[in-house]
């Protein structure tokens, strides 16, 4: 029976119990390809981190004061943050949209899209704060020093992750099929990655790309990693904090607006 | 307080750019009852279930599912309903009782009723041996009873099954059938599409079949017979020649036929003694209304 009270009770946005119902779907299915994840996220950096290491640090020793490892292992950090949201947020929100037609289920029980997306970003966005560290301490094994600072960095990738992650799925949400992902990734994650001081610094580029550089949320995100572990955060990380939660907010809304579109009609 | 009605659909219209797919649909699910939504592919059964859990927005008409109106009181009634898809989207990857888990939260069955409500849905899919396998190892016919338990494990006051049973074996087909019986006797509102007019003359305690979306006849099978149809139908086999010469002197005669490929069915020949033709005498059916109202061409 329906109470009249439970029939007036008035269910909201946003909602607790539907945040969870997806993150629950999310976790789960995450016991099934934890290691293959695990795997990738720790061989890539290693990997990144022996080539360059190696490759560079053999023409060049120290960059900006850092050892050229110490400047590599924290750039990667952002670079893994970029690579386990971004990339999944496109193509599992595809996946689950067109092949598995997983968002038609949960669409049908008491969850909106503005819940269905939010409960998806922030799972990858955990992932990603998570995953970010794994370059971190494999720098660790290759002589980066530990420091306090260093538990700020799953912050710093989660909010980032939660920006990267919209974006993934604002960019699954507006297009019509996979091939559409070629152009977002060679037009704007390519260029991104390349203006965010990964694995060299901008000073060498024009004065132009270095403003421009300013509006990268990677770019910051690298920035904010390397002030966290080398132990030097100042004021103006505020501002780097700040460009990183804008950035989140409006992807946000915007995946919010790409997915309604697609799901209702 | 519980409404009578737990559908109520009033001149809903869609449309999809120049395509109106549903166009001034009423139908009417009165509680405890099972009703068939019945039509030929395309004519607005998907978008009419699609319209009932708010993933269609309807442009015109006043939609209520559980006396909630939609689509802004929508999720209260979704909280309520069960809809078993046409397609598959169990989770391949995951076990059967990890599926089943996944939608107790979801549906929000509180935690310490999480456990039964999940034994509860591997009894009535008779899966309780395979609870620990992964969905891809099941087959066809489990995974779509598995699909239909998983949408009762919050004890839905209505469910809605589309298409439950397309493009499976017969075996199958009737094994579901009897799951679908089952929740019926128990009282569970049900609303299921098909293009099976078996499926919705045994399951169904009312038809409504659709045309074109738009509602071309409703009510209980054998009424609807018995309206459109007649009684008995005498069923004229021959060559094409033939056949089109038994349809002009049936419809001479008074009477309405249908072409079912190999033979033309004459139906309302209940009175007459005398045999028009030569033929096969047989009751009439819901499938003689179906293409009686729904036109015999594929469109």
């Amino acid at each position: 029976m329906v109470t009249q009270e439970s029939r007036t009770a008035r269910i909201g946005r946003l909602e607790r119990p539907a945040l969870t119902g997806v993150l629950v779907r999310e976790v789960v299915n995450f016991s099934s390809y934890w290691r293959s994840t695990t795997f990738s996220s720790t061989v890539e950096p290693t990997i990144y981190l022996i080539a360059f290491g190696f490759g560079f640090g053999s023409l060049v020793s120290t960059i900006g004061g850092y050892d050229y490892v110490d400047f590599v292992g924290t750039g990667t950090v952002a670079t893994a943050v970029l690579f386990s949201s971004a990339f999944p947020a496109m193509f599992g929100t595809f996946v689950k949209y067109q092949f598995q037609r997983t968002y038609d289920a949960i669409l049908a029980a008491p969850v909106d899209t503005e819940e269905l997306v939010t409960a998806e970003a922030l799972w990858i966005a955990t992932r990603a704060g998570v995953y970010g560290c794994v370059p971190m301490l494999v720098a660790i094994a290759f002589g980066l020093d530990p420091a306090w600072g260093m538990l700020l960095v799953p912050l710093i990738g989660w909010i980032a992750g939660f920006g990267w992650a919209n974006f993934g799925i604002s960019i699954a949400g507006y297009s019509k099929s996979f091939e559409n992902f070629n152009y977002v990734i060679s037009a704007v994650l390519t260029p991104l990655f390349l203006l965010a001081g990964s694995f060299f610094p901008l000073d060498g580029f024009p004065e132009w790309a270095q403003v421009l550089a300013q509006l990268n949320p990677l770019y910051q995100c690298v920035q904010l990693i390397r002030a966290a572990v080398f132990g030097n955060l100042g004021w103006d990380d505020l501002f780097r904090v700040g460009v990183l939660v804008a950035f989140g907010l409006v992807v946000w809304r915007i995946a919010i607006r790409a997915m309604t579109k697609k799901l209702i009609d | 307080m519980q409404p009578e009605l737990a559908i109520r659909l009033r001149g809903v219209v869609k449309r999809y750019g120049p395509i109106t797919a549903v166009d001034g649909l009423d139908l009417e699910v009165p509680m405890g009852t099972c009703v068939g939504l019945l039509g030929p592919n395309g004519a607005g059964k998907s978008t009419t279930m699609r319209l009932l859990t708010a993933q269609s927005i309807a442009d015109d008409g006043e939609l209520e599912v559980l006396g909630y109106a939609l689509p802004g009181e929508s999720k209260q009634a979704r909280a309520r309903c069960g809809v078993v898809p046409q397609l598959d989207n169990l989770d391949t990857t995951l076990t059967v009782a990890q599926n089943l888990l996944v939608f107790t939260h979801l549906y929000r069955v509180p935690r310490d009723e999480r456990r039964d409500a999940i034994e509860r849905a591997l009894e009535l899919a008779k899966l309780g041996d395979r609870r620990d396998d992964r969905v891809d190892k099941l087959s066809g016919g489990m995974r779509r009873r598995l699909l239909i338990a998983r949408a009762l494990v919050h004890r839905p006051q209505l469910v809605l099954l589309d298409e439950p049973t397309v493009g499976l074996d017969p075996q199958v087909r009737q094994e579901l059938w009897a799951l679908i019986d089952a929740l019926r006797s128990e009282g569970t509102t049900l609303l299921m599409s098909t293009h099976y007019i078996e499926e919705a003359e045994r399951l169904a305690d009312s038809v409504l079949i659709m045309s074109h979306g738009t509602a071309v006849a409703a009510g209980p099978p054998a009424e609807l017979v018995l309206e459109h149809a007649g009684k008995e139908a005498l069923e004229v086999y021959g060559g094409p020649a033939r056949l089109a010469e038994v349809e002009a002197e049936a419809v001479s005669a008074g009477l309405r036929t249908r072409r079912t490929g190999t033979s033309v069915s004459v139906l309302g020949i209940d009175g007459r003694n005398g045999s028009l033709f030569e033929g096969e005498r047989r009751p009439a059916n819901l499938e003689d209304v179906f293409v009686l109202l729904t036109g015999e061409e594929i469109a």
